[in-house]
């Protein structure tokens, strides 16, 4: 492979396309709405009408709004279609000679889709994702060899001057991480795209592994030339079987194609990707138990430093990015730091994907610029609840963040400002609540997983959420008493500051973010004491802020 | 002693193929167990022995991995599966309600097989499908935006059957 | 040898650069409480309780992991870290099914003897009374999980030291347990070669020697340091 050749796919790809297209998501989502019927039907439509020279009806990756799904949308014009079944098929063919259908048409310039700003998923929904050339033809791979005419330490300074942060959760600046692998002496070095997505109600990773997979090898590629890695591995969780297929085909092809293996663009640059998939445990999307699990073992975490920069797949150097930030990568080689740094807020460079669920009227993925407040996100793009009750609050980061009260709506989306409101970025998932919802009862649903999934290696994570759990039990039954609260809040303090990773030291912040904010919910479910107690003495504080 | 060998039968010679493919590698451990369950359907402990084996790993690190992980399953699975998905956005749009109709309806707990083999009843920690909660995963596929009675009515279709 | 000197509780101390805190603080006499930290072994780091406070970082720091460095300010015996230490050890009692009164290791269990010394008096959280089993299969040796603790000193010892790695941990979470081969009884794994040294490893009276009964079961943890030390330095300790 040589940039000609990248030219000529581009050029082939392009003189191939026909007049008008027709697109059907064909993501899990839409999968599960029966989207594969669909796209079957919408090609027999355009071969019956005999119009198989002018239109193609093709599948591509998840427009967004998984909640109409299947999603159809007819090219040029752009029109778009919810809910389609594979009956509208015929009808929808006819709009492009002007005809008439009765499926649902959804408003495309309706704040969902007009309000987001799209760098990682720019061409999902657009191109094929399991075919190569759909994506060269989208400008693939040419920030790879943009890369490669530079030298790997001016890649890395440009990552950094970028101001990108990693998108797994804790936003730590992608190009110091970068950096510090680089630094480390010549030799066998890793890299590794964490697609272990556990957080419960967040499914951007799996989109963009299943609708842009080059684009993730891609940006493993870039890395791998600039911290000097020749062997990837992408570790993605065996729930998400399409994810793999696609990654899968994907390896193959551009291995084939020459932008991945032996003499990459025609430099001596080498790099090989294998795919490891999980089985099901929540705690390998911690970095360290991520690596334990690459290597056959239980995914137990172990203590940091040292830090797998330094010290990680099989005591080497290794790179760990989530599948966003490696997403993101292209990009910013394709169009410069400053491009990138533009966009955002002055900590938080760039756009977050955010997958947006619960009682939310537009429930799907939208991707907006860092500092886009939380209200724009639910009210605008999200259309606020589905039945017009009141947004009580959003949950972000999973079981590792909080909740976020209504009135605290007009904070910026930016790793800081979250943080100071109690919650965390975390890696995407944004789950709606309305009045129904009881906050104590979404806690306890938190705690129920975190003691599932604590992998049992420490003390507090593996008995103290189990207790945590059970406490909040007794407060939602309305047995406690306030020494149970007490004990509670102590407890979250002693989860939060002993345990050993990053699964437990996060595990009590959706408790202590609720008891936070709805202080009165929990109060009101308190039972008086059956005798006196005498006062607590202890060092830890009773307070939650 | 108990039975630590697997009796040789074309399974097992497909996974010997696929160990082999991966060159006895003791790293690729997940993706043995994975093949093993697919092979078998559940993780027998005569397999497990003959993959100790075969990757020269200690017997109790290959126990140790194979019950560590939550999609491992060292007992027979029913028939047919219902995989209720509780991540955070089925459980606010009503996971819990589908997985206890289930239970009560199959009469099984989760994470148990009905009494005639039929069923196992599964929870997952989010599927992914969020934008369509709640989901359910059938027989591996995802069904989304799923009520009770669909469900229900699905359980007496598995069960009725010969 | 590259030396360093930091300060622990407001004593100078000196320690050979790569030297855990933990080392370190033991080598001056200053005693900082452990349970999965067993000389000879590798570090798990999962017990907790030698976590300190090392001033200019945010969290508490395990000491058996912790490097020492050059000019580290390091504190043992804060009111919050005592506290934490306390509460550690009441889990560890909620979680398994220890009855103190009539266990082989009454009087040398270092869980014992760590709640007298911490000053841990009562529980206060409910007792999660699993059930779990005991196996007197192998023919010198028992093994009662309801004494166990999960500090794997075992695992490591058989693993590292007799290099037979009998014992591992199977399941997750509050549902983990050791197990010796795959999962069958301990007299009939085939791996072991009942040396018994994660006997003398274990710090309850989780492993214990058959016939001993209620605080009969002394053991002699020292040793497996000294074995290690043998082995690798050619020195023998007697």
């Amino acid at each position: 492979m040589n940039h000609d050749e990248l030219e000529r796919i581009a050029g082939a790809e392009r003189t191939a396309a026909k007049p008008a297209e027709i697109r059907c998501c064909t993501s899990s989502g839409c999968r599960a709405s029966g989207s594969a019927d669909v796209l079957k039907q919408l090609k027999a439509a355009v071969q019956a009408k005999g119009l198989s020279d002018r239109v193609a009806a093709v599948g591509v990756g998840c427009p967004g709004l998984c909640s109409a799904g299947p999603v159809v949308s007819t090219h040029p014009g752009g029109a778009v279609f919810g809910k389609v079944t594979s009956g509208h098929a015929d009808g929808i063919v006819s709009t492009l000679s002007g005809g008439s259908t009765d499926a649902v048409r959804i408003d495309p310039n309706q704040p969902f889709f007009a309000k987001q700003f799209r760098i990682v998923r720019a061409t999902v929904g657009q191109i094929d994702p399991e075919r190569i050339e759909s994506y060269i033809a989208a400008d693939g791979y040419a920030g790879l060899y943009q890369a490669l005419q530079q030298r790997p330490d001016e890649i890395v300074a440009n990552v950094t001057a970028s101001g990108l942060r990693g998108r797994g959760g804790a936003g730590y600046p992608t190009g110091l991480k970068w950096a510090t692998v680089a630094k480390m002496p010549p030799g066998q070095k890793y890299v590794i795209c964490n697609g272990d997505e556990g957080d419960p109600g967040a499914f951007m990773d799996r989109s963009v592994m299943e609708d842009a997979p080059h684009q993730v090898l891609e940006g493993m590629a870039i890395a791998a030339y600039a911290v000097g890695a020749n062997q990837g591995y992408v570790y993605v969780r065996a729930e998400y079987p399409l994810a793999i297929e696609r990654l899968q085909a994907a390896i193959h092809q551009a291995t084939k194609a020459g932008v991945l293996g032996g003499n990459i663009f025609q430099t001596p640059f080498e790099f090989k990707v294998e795919i490891r998939i999980g089985a099901g445990a929540f705690v390998c999307g911690e970095e360290t138990a991520l690596i334990a699990s690459v290597q056959g073992l239980r995914g137990t975490p172990r203590p940091r430093p040292p830090y797998p920069a330094e010290s990680g797949l099989w005591d080497r150097p290794t790179l760990i990015n989530n599948v966003e930030t490696f997403a993101t990568i292209p990009a910013i080689l394709r169009n410069g730091a400053n491009w990138f740094a533009g966009i955002g807020t002055a900590t938080s460079k760039g756009t977050k994907i955010f997958s947006l669920t619960g009682k939310v009227k537009n429930a799907g993925l939208v991707e907006v610029p860092m500092g886009t407040t939380l209200r724009e996100v639910v009210e605008q793009l999200g259309g606020g609840t589905a039945d017009g009750r009141a947004v009580k609050a959003v949950q972000t980061g999973g079981p590792s963040g909080g909740c976020i009260p209504a009135d605290l709506l007009d904070t910026p989306i930016d790793y800081e400002s979250l943080g100071r409101i109690g919650s965390i970025m975390g890696s995407g998932g944004m789950i709606v609540m309305d009045d129904t919802d009881r906050m104590p009862e979404v806690a306890r649903f938190f705690m129920e997983f975190c003691a599932d999934e604590s992998c049992g290696k420490c003390v507090p994570c593996r008995v103290g959420t189990v207790q945590l759990h059970g406490l909040l039990t007794k407060l939602v039954e309305k047995r406690a008493t306030r020494h149970d609260l007490d004990l509670l809040i102590e407890l979250c303090h002693f989860v939060k500051d002993t345990s050993l990773c990053g699964l437990g030291q996060s595990a009590p912040n959706p408790v202590l973010s609720t008891l936070r904010y709805f202080a009165g919910e929990y109060e009101a479910l308190l039972q008086p004491e059956e005798f006196a107690r005498p006062p607590r003495r202890s060092a830890i504080p009773l307070t939650v802020l | 002693m108990p039975a630590t060998t697997a009796p040789v039968d074309k399974r097992l010679k497909i996974l010997d193929a696929a160990i082999r493919k991966q060159q006895n590698r003791p790293d690729t451990l997940i993706a043995i167990l994975h093949k093993a369950q697919e092979l078998y359907g559940y993780l027998d402990t005569p397999i497990l022995w003959h993959i100790a084996r075969a990757l020269r790993l200690p017997p109790s690190r290959v126990y140790g991995t194979a019950t560590f992980y939550h999609l491992f399953s060292l007992k027979p699975r029913g028939e047919h599966s219902c995989v209720v998905c509780l991540g955070t956005a089925c459980f606010v749009k009503g996971g819990q309600k589908l997985l206890d109709t289930v239970a009560a309806h199959a009469d099984v707990k989760p994470g148990q097989t009905t009494a005639d083999g039929k069923v196992s009843l599964l929870v997952a920690r989010c599927i992914g499908a969020c934008g369509i909660a709640p989901a359910v995963v059938l027989d591996g596929t995802t069904h989304g935006h799923v009520g009770p009675d669909q469900l229900t009515a699905r359980l007496e279709e598995w069960t009725h059957e010969s | 040898m590259a030396v360093v000197t930091l300060t622990i509780d407001d004593k100078p101390v000196s320690a050979r650069a790569g030297d855990s805190v933990l080392a370190a603080a033991r080598e001056a006499g200053i005693r900082i409480p452990t349970l999965c930290h067993l000389d000879g072994v590798s570090e798990a780091a999962a017990c907790r309780l030698c976590l300190v406070q090392v001033e200019g970082r945010g969290r508490l720091q395990a000491a058996c992991v912790t490097e020492t460095a050059e000019g580290m300010i390091v504190r043992t015996q804060t009111d919050t870290l005592r506290e934490y230490r306390r509460m550690i050890l009441e889990l560890l009692f909620t979680e398994g099914n220890h009855v103190c009164a009539v266990c082989v290791a009454n009087g040398n269990c270092e869980l014992q003897s760590l709640a007298a010394e911490l000053g841990m008096d009562h529980v206060r959280y409910p007792y999660l009374n699993p059930a779990r089993p005991v196996d007197v299969t192998h023919k010198q040796y028992a093994i009662d999980h309801n004494r166990c603790i999960l500090c794997t000193r075992c695992v490591r010892t058989c693993d590292e030291i007799e290099g037979a790695h009998t014992w591992d941990v199977a399941g997750r979470g509050t549902l983990s347990h050791i197990v010796a081969d795959m999962g069958q009884p301990w007299g009939e794994s085939v791996t072991c070669t009942s040396c018994g040294k994660c006997v003398q490893a274990c710090p309850t009276g989780a492993l214990f020697r058959q016939g001993s009964t209620v605080a009969e079961m002394t053991k002699d943890r020292e040793k497996l340091g000294d074995l290690v030390t043998a082995r690798r330095d050619k020195k023998w300790t007697v």
